[in-house]
């Protein structure tokens, strides 16, 4: 039986690569992968998803509602808006930030209040992570991705994955220690 | 090697094992990554082709001169294609043509979800349908010996699921496919009436039928017998929804070959199970097939037309399963629509014409322009097709003046979809005098589908120079007049406000250029990631005034008007409309 991952986030916040880094680790770790990654209008700031299913053999890459094991968001927001897709003992990994979809900002509708109270009161494997936070401390914003990744392998069931290594092929160079590091640290989160 | 490939990517791959040559697209989702893949080898002449009719064209000649050829384009894009699609299917070809169709179930980014498998069976061209990555990789390579043996374009039929879903593929070396003799041949390659009569008849006569007997007995067609009381005939990614649903417990006629259809191993396997289900996506074209064979079967009454198949749909819809359970929240939670980007040059001309919004009708088009409909700014009254704010405007403004509706109408088109469709529309407008205002949009890239560059940007695929297309002289060519043209940096707020004024007031064509280049091409990231505006929080009444430009930097939270400075680029539109000087630019004022 395949297991699937659902990573949700807002248009530039670097779903995409980590879904990447994770799909390629898990191919070199010997899974059978498929990765759907649905961009259409999303650069725009729109909600973005991407679907990672691994395992013996895949087949049909979507994930459906009540069907992901892990459910990754890089906003609170969205942990909500696609809560649905997790199962019932699913895990969520979900990041402390929030981002004003535009008609929030513009005034034309309310960001929820209460998201993480919702959130941990409905889920039981909930781990929130303040991965912007980190990011900011770290030096570099644009990290917290790698933060959301290091925070999640762990719950994936697989080892001897060399995940740094897969940061290194999939990142610049220059960017290699920041992001190796914010790696680790979400490991220990 | 074993590669982890979107089926784009998988795409590129196979044309450049099968020994292509020549491939051209014009971007649009979900096939652009295809072409852009494909320029990474220096094998293929890689070319943007100015649309998707040009590239067609561009291909078929290649393909008639001798050398394999490939040809990429969004479902839509087949419309504007369709002319001499329908004709080269009669001509056929010399080296291989390849074209590759990428349908959007679901319309994550189109305006319609038009099944084009239907123009294989149209336009009788052969099609294949692969499933996952590794097909599209083998199938490309297929398509191009069957355009060779068969003498006649194939048709890969993808869909954006297999389009943007990666899998593992097995990569193989180059076959090099040398150049084929050319020979004049104007019985095969100039269709008018004399020739074409004989060519359809050949076309019927002799390439359909040997196409259906290669499709009834190639491995692109396959049966796999398991449990033979429900029996499941799909393609493409149906294929695998419907394996993931009844997985051994159904036998399975699956089709990768799918114009002409397998009309024997269709009437074999239908003998051989007990029920017989259709599985496709969108429309009933395989059932429409085998129900015309007069064999029973459970299609469409059951699995929906509309949108994309997912293996808990074809639960629901076939074996009428619940749901799964599903976790609920009791929130109510905000859409978060696409939106214009912080310091997107859009923002500043619509924020203009959007005060003039009870006196004008405004027609746009395909671009990320469309996002001006949206509110704050909701400027957008139609959008159709690529070309149709200009020419859709010209229909509107007749029946305005029929009507006596005291109303301008502006139409809105980007620079790649000027060159795509607008200058036909626009030569149309002068021609006919029209009183519109037609607003080219050039950001200098093509920027919806991810930053492809256009014959006005100066650089090609490969970021080699270019010529560049100069719209303001095109313009002036088609005949609108100097005073009636104003090109305008949409930052300055003053000049673009004039600009609209200007043109609304006017009783002759009238065409606004705003040029400033796309917030996020890198070169301009690069240039303006230390901009930003701020508020000034005492000097700000909380009016709210630059929440209607419909900035995503912008956003009252706490009782303040806050602007966020990793997403600003300081395009200072905000300060402008600011009527309290309440926001500070730290670049040196403009």
């Amino acid at each position: 039986m395949a297991k699937s991952i659902l990573l949700v986030g807002v248009g530039g916040q670097g779903t995409i690569l980590v879904s990447k880094i994770l799909s390629q680790g898990l191919m070199k770790g010997g899974y059978d992968v498929k990765m759907s990654e649905i961009h259409g209008m999303s650069q725009r700031g729109g909600s973005v998803t991407t679907q990672i299913k691994f395992g013996d053999k895949v087949y049909s890459p979507s994930i459906d509602k009540g069907e992901a094991d892990i459910l990754i968001a890089f906003e609170k927001l969205e942990a909500a808006r696609y809560l649905d897709h997790l199962k019932k003992n699913g895990i969520l990994i979900v990041n402390d930030e929030e981002i004003y979809p535009m008609p929030v900002s513009s005034g034309l509708a309310e960001y929820p209040q209460g998201v993480m109270k919702a959130l941990t009161d409905t889920i039981d494997n909930i781990k929130i992570i303040q991965a912007t936070k980190i990011a900011k401390e770290l030096g570099e914003p644009r990290c917290h991705n790698i933060i959301m990744l290091g925070s999640m392998v762990k719950f994936l069931g697989v080892k001897d994955i060399d995940w740094v290594e897969m940061i290194k092929q999939n990142l610049p160079e220059k960017v290699h220690k920041i992001n190796i590091g914010a790696f680790k640290r979400g490991q220990n989160l | 090697m074993k590669n982890l490939l979107t089926g784009n990517e998988a795409i590129a791959r196979g044309a450049y094992e099968a020994g292509c040559l020549v491939a051209c697209a014009y971007p649009g989702t979900p096939s652009t990554e295809i072409l852009e893949n494909v320029s990474q080898y220096d094998e293929i002449r890689s070319e943007w082709s100015t649309n998707e009719k040009v590239a067609l064209e561009v291909a078929s000649g290649a393909a008639i001169a001798g050398a394999r050829s490939l040809v990429a384009m969004k479902h839509v894009g087949l419309n504007v294609a369709a002319d001499p699609f329908f004709t080269i299917a009669y001509e056929g070809i010399n080296g291989g043509l390849v074209i590759i169709t990428a349908d959007e179930p679901g319309m994550h980014s189109s305006q319609n979800e038009q099944d084009n498998r239907l123009y294989a069976l149209h336009a009788k061209v052969a099609m294949v349908e692969p499933s996952d990555s590794q097909e599209c990789k083998d199938f490309t390579k297929k398509a191009f010996g069957i355009s060779e043996t068969f003498d006649t374009p194939v048709l890969i039929r993808m869909t954006t699921r297999v389009c943007h879903s990666k899998g593992i593929v097995e990569l193989e070396e180059r076959e090099e496919a040398s150049i084929k003799e050319y020979t004049k041949d104007t019985s095969k390659y100039i269709m008018v009436p004399a020739n074409s009569k004989p060519k359809h008849i050949e076309m019927e006569t002799e390439r359909i039928p040997k196409l259906r007997d290669y499709s009834n007995t190639t491995s692109l067609n396959s049966i796999k017998y398991n449990d033979k009381k429900i029996g499941i005939i799909t393609s493409g990614i149906s294929y695998h929804h419907a394996r993931e649903v009844f997985g051994d417990n159904a036998s399975y006629l699956k089709i990768g070959f799918s114009y002409p259809l397998p009309d024997k191993l269709i009437e074999e396997f239908a003998e051989e199970v007990e029920t017989l289900y259709i599985i496709e996506e969108n429309e009933p074209y395989i059932e429409t097939f085998v129900k015309a064979m007069g064999i029973d079967c459970i299609g469409k009454e059951a699995i929906p037309i509309c949108g994309e198949l997912s293996p808990q749909i074809i639960k629901e819809s076939l074996l009428k399963e619940e749901e799964n359970e599903i976790l609920k929240l009791d929130l109510n939670i905000p859409i978060r629509p696409p939106a214009l980007c912080a310091g997107c040059p859009h923002r500043g001309i619509f924020y203009e014409v959007s005060k003039y919004k009870n006196k004008i009708v405004s027609t746009s088009d395909i671009g990320c322009y469309t996002l001006g409909m949206a509110p704050p700014l909701g400027v957008g009254d139609t959008c159709i097709c690529m070309g149709a704010g200009v020419s859709a405007g010209i229909g509107f403004d007749r029946v305005n003046q029929m009507a006596e509706r005291d109303k301008k109408v502006f139409g809105f088109i980007g620079d790649s979809t000027f060159f795509h469709s607008g200058i036909t529309g626009l030569i149309d407008a002068v021609y006919n005098g029209t009183n519109m205002v037609v607003v080219i949009l050039d950001n200098r890239i093509t920027a919806m589908t991810g930053h492809q560059e256009n014959p006005g940007t100066g650089k090609n695929i490969i970021g080699q120079e270019a010529p560049m297309v100069d719209i303001e002289s095109m313009v002036k060519t088609i005949g609108i007049k100097q005073e009636n043209i104003r090109v305008i940096d949409p930052y300055k707020l003053d000049e673009t406000k004039a600009a609209v004024k200007d043109a609304y007031e006017a009783n002759e064509p009238f065409v606004i250029i705003t040029k400033q280049p796309c917030a996020l091409i890198k070169d301009v990231q690069k240039k303006r990631k230390d901009l930003y505006c701020q508020v000034d929080q005492e000097k700000c009444t909380k009016c709210k005034t630059c929440l209607r430009i419909g900035c995503p930097a912008i956003s009252f939270k706490d009782g303040e008007v806050t602007i966020d400075e990793n997403q600003c680029n300081g395009c200072t539109v905000c300060l402008q409309v600011c009527p309290f000087d309440a926001i500070e630019f730290n670049g040196e004022s403009r």
